[in-house]
């Protein structure tokens, strides 16, 4: 029904008439562009689209949407989000927050709305540092980092984003770049995809306060030798000849130079529904680990577990299948009463 | 239902019946002794007969304190009448004391010649140290100026239920009931609706049914059997209007509003909660109603449940979050958005003692001001405060209609008083009940997200999904009618200034102020909340000795009503009691320039009467 009467969108009809305000050259620019594409090739009315932030510059994105949007206050997007995906299960509602929107004032909700699984898809822009209040430190930068708060460097350990979410339980994560604009494109579709929360972090370039935060994995040259593509079913290979792999080894991964023996056969194959948290784990800290590529791309993918306002949406019709529909007399009457005659 | 587990009525009693018009009598034991049970069943026995009556719930922020300790102590105070009741009571007729501790905390309390029962059993000497007692009262002649029942509650009601070979514990834990069918038969009241209540309660396990059957006509027939006592007393139905009526507590009327309110505007109800004391027991009773389509949400913390409700209320739905103290202060910057986004939403605040964490299970009213004005820069908030726990029923009709109308957030005013106390409520048709008109914007020829109707100034309600309303909204100040983020200095003036009219315009709802009792005179008081009982006691009691005094109880804090400067004038002094430091006096001394005066009382319990009295008298000498 909806789709034969949807109209045919282009990327134009997401666009506002309002002023971007971002610095030239930041990285949240080619994330609005890659939204702005993908949301026209969802095949959902545009009018159906919410998208809520926080508070950051990555929060203004909102403004520069052509749908419904809600620019709310620092952390809160995801609790927002889930009231509004509970009330109303058939919008698709989108979260725009940054690393210390998300992880550090907002940890508490980003955590609860994915172990309940709110089926919001949610864009983690870190660029590692605090852009509108002018260059602090965030939860993402690493540790003995040199920012306007931390004049002899950072004391704090940095979260991994995608580490926390697996444990937190997401039933959807992944790595995408600013830069990479098709990959991006093609993560976003996937998120969209999801019926649970979907975490997508997107590395995101900050010109202004961190420039540079991510150019070893952007940089043409070096990249290839420091990302390895995740795709499902594929097997782990990196390089810029494409000749190295990560293998098992016991429980812990290798990594390992193809040739003299060791073939693709004996890599690992990624696997975004392995039922085990460790797999996923495993892979969030490799970066960590000297020699190691950072994973870009799905780490999990599960869509077994039920989505959290429809398991509510179902509590409510049991009830009212089993008792039927409310009736208000019957309720204020309810329980001891008695009359008092004239 | 069996009809067979009725006991004979009290009629059958030789003893000599004695007809008054009021009783006060309170329940005390440990907070394991299930006192609160058995203040819940008394009063609905009385409720049932046709009393009018008030209570008074008292128990500890402690679940299970150490058992016969003092921090331990719980109290359940009924007051019961055939004339109008106003307050749970200043004294006490009869207590039940189960252990030394409760008789030491609530002896004061007792009248002289005063009914005092207590657990034989429990006045050992470690039960003596436990309540830092150095002698035993039964003994030592203290207890003299009271008519003393010393009864083995312990080792009767373990004999009642011999025969079904319960274990010494669970034996115990009947004990309440013993004393229950004790206070039922002193007071020639009958067993049935407790017997039912029992059955519904324990009905899945039998030996449970069967063991509180027994004790409770054990205790009846204990009183029956024994010369203890050698009177009993009759208190008839009071003179209550015609009509059907139940027995009701603020939170529950506070939770059977919203869903009228719901059912009246015709969209669903949606509850974002985070537990806490006293206002838990709304989202309880609201979990309850989901065949009314009501969605309750608990939250990961007290911001979560606000920003939840806001997100539902830009969804379309009916926004409401409820807390106490400390969860309202956590709430102050999501409350600051609704009143930027101009989003309908209802705020309940069930006020305890504080600041922090403070007294978690006693009353008090000082987060006026935090309603009013606690929060950053100006972000006016109408705010309502129930009288009584039936009008905890309409103020949340109330306060869901004027949201919605104005596209506010509300904050409702209750108290823990409020909250746990209960007396009669007139169940209203539902005739009664006030129209919610919603009307969702859908037109999208012309559509700016803040054009405002000229009367109420709200802006229009435009909900996600609807087609061609796409738009924008945040914290960032907005360009009137655009809703486009503006900076403008003289935008943001214009804006703050049409907020705060927005609230102002909300007068037209308010009624005029009408004082009951005198319309001028020597004394104005004013009052506020669940101050309303004892205030109307004591105006009685004092206008019979010729005083000319009003009362005015302000239901609508913010927007007063537009008269009460005017009646505010017309009396020679005005006193405002308040459960804390003054903070009504403190607006309306600056909003009226009147010379009001404070009467303060910051106990963590309500005003009694005598209090209030004692005070009018001074300033009137």
């Amino acid at each position: 029904m909806t789709t034969a009467t949807l109209p045919v969108y282009s990327k134009k009809d997401f666009q506002t008439d309002q002023e971007i305000r971002w610095c030239p050259g930041c990285g949240d620019y080619a994330i609005l562009s890659a939204v702005q594409s993908v949301f026209a090739e969802l095949g959902v009315p545009r009018e159906k689209f919410v998208m809520i932030s926080g508070i950051g510059c990555s929060s203004r994105f909102p403004y520069y949407m052509n749908t419904f949007g809600f620019h709310t206050i620092h952390g809160r997007a995801p609790a927002i989000a889930t009231g509004l995906k509970i009330a109303r299960p058939d919008l698709d509602v989108w979260v725009a927050t940054g690393d210390g929107d998300s992880l550090s004032i907002g940890g508490n909700h980003t955590i609860h709305m994915l172990r309940r699984n709110v089926g919001l898809k949610v864009l983690l822009f870190n660029n590692r540092i605090y852009g509108l209040t002018k260059g602090q430190y965030s939860p993402t930068s690493e540790i003995g980092k040199k920012t306007k708060s931390t004049p002899y460097g950072t004391a704090d350990r940095p979260f991994n984003p995608i580490s926390l979410a697996i444990g937190a339980e997401a039933t959807f994560v992944a790595r995408s770049v600013d830069v990479f604009q098709a990959h991006l494109k093609d993560t976003l579709k996937k998120a969209a995809a999801h019926r649970g929360s979907a975490y997508t972090e997107i590395l995101q370039n900050c010109n202004i306060f961190n420039d540079g935060a991510w150019e070893d994995l952007t940089e043409k040259e070096a990249r290839s030798e420091h990302i390895v593509m995740l795709e499902h079913g594929k097997p782990l290979i990196f390089g810029k000849n494409r000749d190295k792999g990560i293998r098992m080894n016991g429980i812990d991964l290798e990594v390992v130079q193809l040739g003299n023996g060791v073939t693709e056969a004996d890599l690992l194959v990624h696997d975004e529904k392995h039922p085990r948290a460790a797999y996923a784990f495993l892979l969030a800290h490799m970066e960590e680990r000297p020699g190691f590529p950072t994973p870009i791309g799905v780490l999990r993918s599960w869509e077994h577990i039920p989505r959290y306002e429809d398991l509510i949406a179902e509590q409510l019709a049991e009830v009212q299948a089993k008792r039927g529909k409310g009736d208000l007399g019957k309720l204020l009457r309810g329980g001891d009463t008695w009359e008092v005659r004239p | 239902m069996a009809t067979s587990t009725i006991v004979p009525p009290a009629s059958t009693t030789k003893r000599k019946r004695e007809v008054i018009d009021q009783a006060v009598i309170r329940f005390c034991g440990d907070s394991g002794d299930g006192m609160q049970i058995t203040g819940s069943q008394f009063t609905n026995t009385v409720a049932l007969y046709g009393n009018d009556l008030a209570t008074l719930p008292d128990f500890p922020a402690e679940i299970r304190a150490p058992a016969g300790t003092l921090p331990g102590v719980s109290g359940f105070q009924v007051h019961f009448s055939s004339n109008d009741v106003y307050t749970p009571g200043d004294s006490v007729d009869a207590l039940i004391a189960m252990n030394p501790a409760a008789l030491k905390m609530n002896l004061p309390d007792l009248k002289k010649n005063g009914i005092l029962i207590v657990n034989l059993n429990d006045f050992g000497e470690t039960d003596l140290r436990k309540a830092q007692m150095t002698s035993n009262p039964l003994e030592d002649h203290s207890l003299d100026g009271y008519r003393l029942f010393p009864v083995e509650l312990t080792r009767l009601t373990r004999a009642a239920l011999k025969e079904l070979g319960l274990d010494a514990k669970s034996a115990d834990r009947c004990k309440n009931f013993f004393a229950l069918g004790m206070c039922y038969w002193l007071y020639n009241r009958s067993m049935t609706p407790t017997l039912h209540w029992i059955e519904s309660k324990f009905g899945k396990k039998p030996e449970l049914v069967r063991a509180n059957h027994l004790a409770m006509k054990a205790g009846y027939s204990y009183c029956e059997a024994t010369e203890a006592f050698q009177i009993t007393y009759e208190i008839p139905p009071a003179k209550l209007s015609p009509g059907l009526y139940r027995n009701i507590s603020g939170n529950v009327a506070l939770a059977l509003g919203f869903v009228a309110a719901s059912q009246k505007a015709g969209i669903p109800l949606f509850l974002g909660s985070y537990p806490i004391t006293p206002a838990s027991d709304i989202l309880h009773e609201l979990s309850m109603y989901k065949d009314f389509g009501v969605i309750t949400f608990q939250a990961e913390d007290e911001i979560a449940a606000i920003t939840s409700a806001i997100g539902a209320a830009y969804a379309g739905a009916l926004g409401l979050t409820t807390t106490s103290g400390p969860g309202m202060a956590l709430k102050t910057e999501a409350l600051g958005l609704a009143v930027a986004v101009e989003l309908p939403l209802v705020i309940c605040d069930i006020q305890r003692g504080g600041p922090s964490t403070g007294l978690p299970t006693k009353t008090e009213q000082a987060d006026l001001l935090q309603a009013l004005f606690g929060r950053n820069s100006e972000a006016p908030i109408p705010v309502l405060a129930p009288a009584t726990p039936g009008d905890c029923f309409w103020m949340a009709i109330e306060a869901s209609r004027i949201a919605i109308k104005y596209m506010v957030p509300v904050i409702i005013l209750s108290d823990g008083y409020l909250a746990n106390g209960a007396e009669p409520w007139k169940i209203p048709q539902l005739s009664e009940l006030p129209e919610i008109p919603v009307h969702f914007e859908t037109n999208p020829e012309g559509f700016k997200p803040y054009r405002r109707d000229p009367q109420t100034l709200a802006r229009p309600w435009a909900i996600p999904g609807t087609p061609g309303l796409e738009h924008r909204i945040g914290g960032l100040e907005k360009q009137d009618v655009t809703g486009n983020v503006n900076y403008e200095p003289l935008n943001h003036e214009h804006m703050v200034r049409t907020r705060a009219a927005k609230v102002e315009a909300i007068v037209q709802e308010v009624p005029d102020a009408m004082p009951e009792g005198d319309s001028s005179g020597d004394l104005l008081i004013v009052g506020w909340g669940s101050t309303h009982g004892p205030i109307t006691a004591a105006l009685k009691a004092q206008r019979a000795r010729g005083r000319r005094i009003g009362h005015v109880h302000l239901r609508y804090l913010n927007p007063l009503p537009k008269n009460l400067g005017d009646v505010l004038m017309r009396y020679d002094n005005v006193l405002v009691p308040e459960m804390n430091m003054g903070q009504l006096v403190m607006i309306l001394r600056a909003k009226y320039l009147v010379d009001a005066k404070g009467y303060n009382k910051i106990q963590g319990k309500p005003f009694k009467q005598f209090e209030l009295e004692r005070k009018i008298e001074e300033i009137l000498g």
